[in-house]
């Protein structure tokens, strides 16, 4: 099973005996379940707090343990930490893939392998090391069922010594790791050292590439995008969260679990949330939108099975107008699909989720940072529109780990959005639910429970009129749609704007959304630097589309939309909401083969689209 | 907060007020569509009835219901509670989210045997395991009447459709289901029993986990004939209650002598007591095993079992399970729900 899309002897050549500074890949091949992940995050954080910009990859199989998976961390002074193509420095843990691995790497690069595979004789233009990790681990750990695990500790000596790592921080990196289990750690940094003693011994560096000091990672953290999101939403004041476990969604609410029951514990000792884990995503979101209706924060995690699942919900939550805030963790469909592949592949499903005519707002965060910051736009965004939201994440944001400045404490107050009290009841006399007062397409609530015999309506997703009475009324019926239709273009207004990187350098644009931004922010200098082909870039953060979005399209003679599905849905999307005569505009650049988008893949195809 | 108004009649008394000051007037709801004769407009009444009685406030009441006749119901009923019809077989996790955001609501889901047989199944079984605080109530009629009449999975084996179509499935009893999933105050009754269906509709607002009542309700329109198992005539000729259902509120200060050994007494959360008098049999209400095995007995001797068939005052609810602050989470002010900077820091620092 191929990881790296590119034949072998294919990329770019280094030239000779040069030394490459911070700037490479490493795959790590082993097998799941066998303490491969301890491992890859030594190296991985042991690279950052050298303070080199790194980003780390985990392409795991859906299953539980004993099938191959592959950890890349990516290195760049430049700070590229998208996925990269072209692997320079591959450990080879996992026999059963050594041979396949080996033939897909770039020529000019590094192979680290267990000695017993005799891999140096498959390709005369890598640098091969060999490395006797049976004799090795069985030298520092005695206890021969904790082999396996320590196993893997000893590439990151070798490793350590081939790239120049400072070992003191392959040290803290680890005792960091294994926190407050001081055995552990012990035993695994006898590993460590062990195989650093062993390669500066018997190994000779004859590969360019070297780890050198840089200060990049001032004050940084490291966080994986679900763990952002909890974060977010523990901090937008979410009271009720319910889920139904699936991959890559589950980590997101399991670690608000964690988060919940440290920090929302009120003073009298109990909670101040609850979390459900429901029977299904069904009553997952049926959940979500009871307790939205009776005024809660109230939130639900899925991938796009669940997003299917959920479908009739979401058109009720639109047309009775309900609050809730739904995460998607896209992951490859359709169907069951690869459920530990990444993908922006329901953009177009989500955004008319439901029969009938059916629209919703969507966020689409393109770093942790997003993650945590627009779960909180998202709890505002849901009580004012009083609508249920969606914040499109993925695979690749949300299971891997990213760096990231701290995130910024919410300062603004939490807003409800229009809540009726008992007072405004009683200076009022009397509401109609959805009536336009304001005129931007809401209208206002009172919540179950409020103290006022003129509290009360009825909420239903049959048609209904003003006062939220039945009603079959053929012009009930179209004001209320229409009036719906209103509520969603001043959204326009009120969502993330898109982030304009750069405009006014370029008659050629891109355009992107979500982690597609990492590739493209590497594909632009690849452009520049080797093409002098010069781009104007912006980045979508939410739809429906700000005005900034239509301004965009109109400057361009030609915009690019990257993104990571088959059916260029982000493009379709903005077919759909742009004048006729600027859709001939739009080009089309996607990758869909569940690996993570890479800025080599999007340069070649605008190039070759180009006609260069 | 309602006042007895002043009559401009000379001689008219002013209504009724219950302990909280409120008429029944003030339970009303809409006009009924449903049917003339629809046994779930009698339910209504004595739903409407049961909280007037038991001074329940309408404003804390949150009526749920899924897709159906008796979905429909409860815009018939209590217009000063917030209603929330939801969509098909789906009520009770819309229930659960509601009871969640705001425990202080008094949860009333209203539903039938289409709704919550079939394609509600799931979403019932779940609500049962949990014990949620609330009332749920299956008006059963034994087919799908909005949709005009096909069976539901309640109706008997042998039982034949106006059509004459004859049902070859065999039914699910939702209280044994009930019991077996751990509900803690199961029953079953009959619209057109007045007298035991307001019993247990009081008792039910009494208790502190989850009611699940069977009602049989008959569909006037396409289940009323020869060959239904759920017509007003057959409940009439086939009804079988297990016990005499009493009830005394907690406020009611009522010194009643009863023989001892023949009525079995359970005191309620609220202090209420429920009353049940031995008809024919000794049963006893608080052995679950019990019940069930009674529940079969009874399909195999074709009888329609009605009563309270099991309580349990004691297990605690959801909510308990969930360690929920008093408040509702609804309204919870963001001092509460929002942690300090300081938490934030901490995260943070241990990312670093």
């Amino acid at each position: 099973m191929a990881t790296v899309d590119i034949a072998p002897q294919a990329g770019q050549k280094r030239p000779g005996g040069k030394p490459v500074i911070n700037d490479f890949s490493i795959q790590v091949a082993t097998v799941n379940g066998s303490g491969s992940q301890t491992a890859n995050m030594v190296l991985l954080r042991t690279i950052f707090q050298m303070g080199v910009p790194v980003s780390g990859k985990n392409l795991f199989p859906s299953n539980i343990a004993g099938l191959p998976t592959w950890f890349t961390i990516r290195a760049s002074k430049d700070g590229y930490i998208a996925r990269k193509k072209e692997i320079d420095f591959l450990v080879c843990m996992n026999p059963e893939t050594a041979e396949e691995d080996v033939m897909t790497l770039a020529a000019g690069g590094a192979v680290l392998y267990d000695e017993p595979l005799g891999l140096n004789k498959l390709r005369r233009d890598l640098t091969f090391y060999a490395v006797p990790y049976d004799k090795l681990v069985a030298a520092v750990c005695p206890d021969a069922k904790l082999r396996k695990l320590v196993r893997n500790m000893i590439y990151v000596g070798v490793v350590g010594y081939l790239l120049s790592l400072d070992m003191a921080e392959v040290e803290k990196a680890l005792r960091k790791q294994f926190k407050k289990k001081v055995k552990a750690a012990d035993l695994n940094w006898g590993a460590a050292k062990a195989g650093y003693d062993y390669a500066a011994a018997s190994l000779t560096k004859a590969d360019p590439f070297k780890v050198e000091r840089m200060n990049e990672n001032q004050g940084k953290i490291i966080i994986d995008g679900n763990a952002a999101a909890a974060l977010g939403c523990m901090f937008a004041g979410c009271t009720v969260v319910t889920w139904y476990p699936i991959t890559p969604s589950s980590s997101l609410c399991e670690q608000l679990i964690d988060y919940m029951k440290r920090f929302r514990i009120g003073p009298d000792g109990k909670a101040t949330f609850a979390i459900v884990q429901a029977e299904d995503e069904l009553a997952a979101i049926g959940m979500v939108l009871g307790a939205g209706w009776a005024g809660a924060r109230s939130m639900t995690s899925t991938a796009g099975p669940g997003i299917s699942l959920m479908s009739e919900f979401a058109g009720l939550g639109y047309y009775a107008e309900i609050p809730g805030v739904i995460w998607n963790i896209e992951r490859v469909g359709p169907s069951t699909g690869l459920p530990t592949r990444t993908s922006q592949g329901d953009v177009i499903s989500t955004a008319f989720l439901s029969h009938g005519d059916t629209k919703h707002i969507m966020l689409f965060p393109g770093s942790v940072a997003e993650c945590f910051t627009m779960a909180g736009e998202a709890f505002d965004l849901a009580e004012k529109f009083q609508t249920p939201i969606f914040v499109m994440s993925d695979l690749d944001l949300g299971m891997n780990n990213w760096m990231s400045d701290p995130f910024p404490y919410p300062t603004k107050p939490i807003a409800r959005g229009k809540v009726l009290t008992k007072e405004d009841l009683d200076r009022l006399g009397s509401f109609a639910r959805y009536k336009d007062v304001d005129g931007d397409g809401i209208g206002y609530r009172t919540l179950p429970g409020t103290d006022h015999p003129a509290a009360s309506y009825f909420t239903r997703g049959s048609g209904h009129n003003e006062n939220a009475r039945y009603s079959e009324r053929p012009d009930d019926y179209q004001n209320n749609l229409d009036r719906l239709n209103h509520k969603f273009e001043t959204a326009r207004s009120f969502v993330p704007k898109p982030e304009k990187v750069a405009e006014g350098t370029s008659n050629i644009g891109i355009i992107c959304y979500g982690t597609s931004h990492w590739a493209v922010f590497e594909s632009r200098d690849q452009l520049k630097k080797e093409y002098g082909v010069q781009t104007d870039y912006l980045r979508l953060r939410a739809y429906p589309f700000n005005r900034d979005v239509h301004e965009f399209v109109e400057k361009h003679e030609r915009v690019y939309v990257v993104e990571q599905n088959r059916d260029a849905q982000m493009l379709s999307l903005l077919k759909l909401d742009l004048p006729a005569d600027k859709v001939t505009r739009l080009r089309s650049v996607r990758h869909y083969n569940g690996l993570p988008i890479d800025a080599r893949s999007v340069t070649d195809e605008i190039i070759s689209q180009e006609g260069k | 907060m309602a006042t007895t108004p002043t009559s401009s009649t000379p001689s008219a008394p002013p209504p009724k007020t219950n302990r909280i000051g409120l008429s029944v007037v003030d339970y009303k709801g809409g006009k009924t569509t449903l049917c003339a004769g629809c046994g779930h407009n009698a339910i209504s009444e004595r739903i409407l009835e049961a909280m007037y009685e038991m001074g329940v406030k309408p404003e804390r009441v949150a009526k749920l219901s899924g897709i159906g006749c008796s979905s429909k119901s409860p815009a018939y009923f209590m217009s000063r509670s917030h209603s929330f019809n939801a969509v098909h077989g789906r009520m009770p996790s819309v229930a659960t989210g509601a009871v969640l955001a705001n425990r202080s609501l008094l949860a009333l889901g209203v539903s039938g045997d289409g709704d919550t047989a079939s394609i509600g199944m799931g979403q019932f079984v779940h609500l049962m395991r949990r014990n949620l605080p609330i009332i749920y109530i299956i008006e059963d009629n034994g087919v799908y009447g909005l949709t005009k009449g096909q069976f539901s999975a309640t109706a008997d084996l042998g039982s034949k459709l106006k059509t004459g179509v004859i049902n070859d499935l065999p039914p699910i009893d939702t209280c044994a289901l009930a019991i077996e999933l751990g509900a803690t105050f199961v029953g079953r009754s009959f619209s057109g029993d007045k007298k035991q269906l307001s019993a247990m509709m009081k008792a039910a607002l009494a208790h502190n986990g989850t009611v699940m009542l069977d009602v049989i309700s008959p569909c006037v329109t396409f289940n009323d004939h020869e060959g239904s198992t759920k017509s007003y005539k057959y409940m009439k000729d086939h009804d079988e209650p297990i016990h005499d259902v009493n009830f005394v509120p907690f406020f009611e200060d009522i010194a009643v002598d009863y023989e001892p050994g023949s009525t079995t007494e359970v005191t309620m959360h609220d202090g209420s007591r429920l009353r049940l008098r031995k008809l024919e049999e000794d049963y006893d209400p608080t052995n679950r095993i019990g019940a069930m095995t009674r529940l079969h007995e009874a399909h195999e001797k074709g009888e329609v079992l009605t009563g309270v068939f099991y309580v349990n005052t004691q297990k605690p609810n959801f909510l308990d399970l969930l360690n929920l602050t008093d408040a509702p989470l609804a309204t919870l002010p963001e001092s509460l729900t929002r942690p300090p900077k300081s938490a934030l820091d901490t995260v943070m620092e241990e990312l670093t």
